[in-house]
C-alpha cells in the first residue's frame, strides 16, 4: 500500500435482520471481506428492515449482504428492497443475500432485485469474486 | 447544471442520500470533492463539534449513542462520525461501533457514518474536517466525532472538535499513566465511564491530582491559546473592555471530571451540561476564535501541501519515474540529497522569480 492511499475502497454493510440469532456466518464473511481490502460494517443482531435501510443509506454502502437463517427472507428482504428504493438507492446498490433460501423463493427474490443468493456450501472466494466484479461504478 | 452542483442543492435541502454521497465523495477524494467542501464553507459554522475518545472499550460508542438521544429529546439534530482503524497491508476495515447506536435507530436525524482510517498523511484528519463541514452545512445542531484513542493520529482528528471529552475507565493503569503525555493533555472534559465499578473513585481522584499539578503550568487552562482576535462566533457579544479581570479569570478553563454510566445512561445531562459550559467558556473567553484561525491555518497547510505533493509526483514522472532515481542510489551514481535538490531547482527558481517580479511592480 502506497503512502497516500487513496481513492475508492468498496463498502459493503453486511445485515442480520430479523429474528435470526445466529451470526457466526456474518461475522466469517465480514472478516473475510475486510482481508479482501473491503469495508465493512456490520449491523448487528435483531435489525428491522428499517435499521438496514438508514445504514444502508447513510453509509452509502455499494454493497448490502443481508444474511438470514431463519426463512423469513420472503417477507424481510422486499421490505428492505423498497426502503431502498424510498431513498433512491436500490439501482446501486449490489444487494446479496446469504444464508438458507430455498430454490422456489430465489426468483422471487431476484425479480426484488436480489443480484445473488449464496447458500451453504458458496466459497468465500467465490463471493469476494463476484462483490469485485459487480460492485457498482459510481 | 452539473451533478455536483445538484448534489450540492439536494444535501442543503435536507437528502439524507446527498450528504451520504457527498461525504463517500470526500472519503474517496473523488474529483470536484475539493470543490464541493469549498462550496459548502458559506454554509457551515453553526454546529457544535464534540470530539469523543479514550481507550479500547472504555464506552464510547454507548456514551455517544445515549449524547446522541438526550440531545434528540431536547430537539436537536446530531452528526455523529465514528472512526474506526484499517487494515495496514489490506487496507480493510470491519466498522462496527453502528452496533452500539440503537437508541436512535429509525431516527434519519441522526445520521452516523462510519469511517475507517483509509489515507494516511493527514488524510483522515482531512476527511473527518471535510465530513463534519459537510454534515454541519446539511443543518445539523450536534456534530459528535468518536474515535480510536490509541495514537498520535487521533490526536490530530479531535482537535476538529470545539470540545474534546476523553473517557477514562476505571482501573486503566496506576498514577503514572496519567501523567504520560498523551491522550490526557488533549481533554477539556473527562469521563470516567462506568463508574459504577470497582476504582472508580480511584480513577476520579488520580484524575483530579493530575488537572490540579497542571493548573498553573499552562497544561489544562486555556491550552488552545487565547488571545483577543475577533470572533465570529453568533454567541460572542463583544470584547469586554470594561474589566480586564474578566477576561483573565474566563481564560482558564479547568476540564471538570464526569462520572457516567453510559448503559444507563446516567449522568448524560452532567455532561452535556459540562460541554455546553465549555462551549460558552470558549466564546466568552475569545479561545474559539483563536482556535478557528488555528484550524483553518492548519487546513490551509494540509491543502497546500497535497498540491505541491501532486506537483512533484508530476515531476518526478516527468523524469522517468521515482525508481529509476532509486536504482541510481543503490548503485551509489548519486544520493536522495543530491536528487531532491536537482529536482526541486526548477521550482524554486520559478518561486524566487514569482517574488522578484512582485517586488519589481511595487
Amino acid at each position: 500500500m502506497s503512502s497516500e492511499q487513496q481513492g475508492e475502497s468498496i463498502r459493503c454493510l453486511v445485515a442480520k435482520v430479523g429474528l435470526d440469532g445466529h451470526d457466526r456466518g456474518a461475522h466469517v464473511i465480514a472478516r473475510a471481506f475486510r482481508d479482501a481490502g473491503f469495508e465493512v460494517i456490520y449491523s448487528g443482531l435483531h435489525r428491522a428492515p428499517d435499521e438496514i435501510v438508514q445504514a444502508a443509506v447513510q453509509e452509502d454502502v455499494d454493497v448490502l449482504g443481508i444474511s438470514i437463517l431463519s426463512g423469513a427472507h420472503d417477507t424481510l428482504v422486499p421490505k428492505i428492497m423498497s426502503g431502498l428504493e424510498e431513498y433512491g438507492a436500490k439501482d446501486d446498490t449490489l444487494v446479496l443475500v446469504g444464508g438458507v433460501v430455498p430454490e422456489e423463493d430465489r426468483e422471487n427474490l431476484k425479480a426484488e432485485g436480489v443480484s445473488a443468493i449464496f447458500g451453504p456450501g458458496t466459497s468465500i472466494e467465490e463471493t469476494i469474486e463476484f462483490v469485485r466484479e459487480n460492485a457498482p461504478e459510481r | 447544471m452539473t451533478g455536483d452542483e445538484t448534489l450540492l442543492e439536494d444535501l442543503l435541502a435536507g437528502e439524507h442520500r446527498a450528504l451520504a454521497r457527498v461525504i463517500s465523495k470526500i472519503e474517496n477524494r473523488a474529483p470536484g470533492h475539493r470543490e464541493l467542501v469549498s462550496a459548502l464553507y458559506a454554509h457551515a459554522g453553526d454546529a457544535d463539534v464534540i470530539g469523543v475518545t479514550g481507550s479500547p472499550g472504555a464506552g464510547k460508542s454507548t456514551l455517544v449513542d445515549k449524547l446522541a438521544e438526550t440531545y434528540r429529546e431536547r430537539g436537536e439534530t446530531v452528526g455523529v462520525i465514528a472512526i474506526d482503524p484499517s487494515s495496514p497491508f489490506t487496507g480493510g476495515a470491519v466498522l462496527g461501533d453502528r452496533i452500539r447506536m440503537a437508541s436512535t435507530v429509525g431516527d434519519m436525524d441522526v445520521f452516523v457514518r462510519s469511517m475507517s482510517a483509509r489515507g494516511t498523511l493527514g488524510g483522515l484528519s482531512t476527511a473527518t474536517a471535510d465530513a463534519v463541514k459537510a454534515m454541519d452545512a446539511f443543518g445539523k445542531d450536534k456534530i459528535i466525532i468518536e474515535t480510536v484513542g490509541a495514537g498520535q493520529n487521533e490526536i490530530d482528528i479531535v482537535r476538529t472538535a470545539d470540545t474534546v471529552a476523553v473517557l477514562v475507565p476505571p482501573g486503566s493503569g496506576d498514577d503514572i499513566q496519567t501523567l504520560k503525555a498523551g491522550i490526557l493533555e488533549i481533554g477539556d472534559v473527562f469521563v470516567v465511564n462506568k463508574a459504577d465499578r470497582d476504582g472508580a473513585d480511584r480513577t476520579v481522584q488520580e484524575l483530579r491530582e493530575m488537572i490540579h499539578l497542571g493548573e498553573g503550568s499552562g497544561f489544562g487552562s486555556g491550552h488552545h491559546g487565547a488571545d483577543e482576535i475577533t470572533d465570529h462566533h453568533p454567541d460572542w457579544d463583544g470584547p469586554d473592555e470594561t474589566d480586564g479581570d474578566t477576561a483573565e479569570v474566563a481564560a482558564d478553563w479547568s476540564p471538570p471530571i464526569v462520572e457516567t454510566v453510559a448503559t444507563t445512561a446516567t449522568g448524560i445531562d452532567d455532561l452535556i451540561d459540562e460541554f455546553t459550559a465549555h462551549q460558552t467558556y470558549l466564546v466568552d473567553s475569545g479561545t474559539h476564535a483563536a482556535m478557528a484561525r488555528q484550524r483553518y491555518a492548519e487546513e490551509i497547510r494540509t491543502l497546500l501541501r497535497e498540491d505541491v505533493h501532486a506537483i512533484l509526483e508530476d515531476e518526478l514522472d516527468r523524469v522517468g519515474g521515482i525508481d529509476d532515481l532509486a536504482d541510481a542510489v543503490r548503485a551509489g551514481e548519486t544520493d536522495p540529497y543530491t536528487i531532491a535538490d536537482e529536482l526541486l531547482e526548477p521550482v524554486e527558481a520559478c518561486v524566487s522569480e514569482l517574488g522578484t517580479d512582485s517586488a519589481g511592480t511595487e
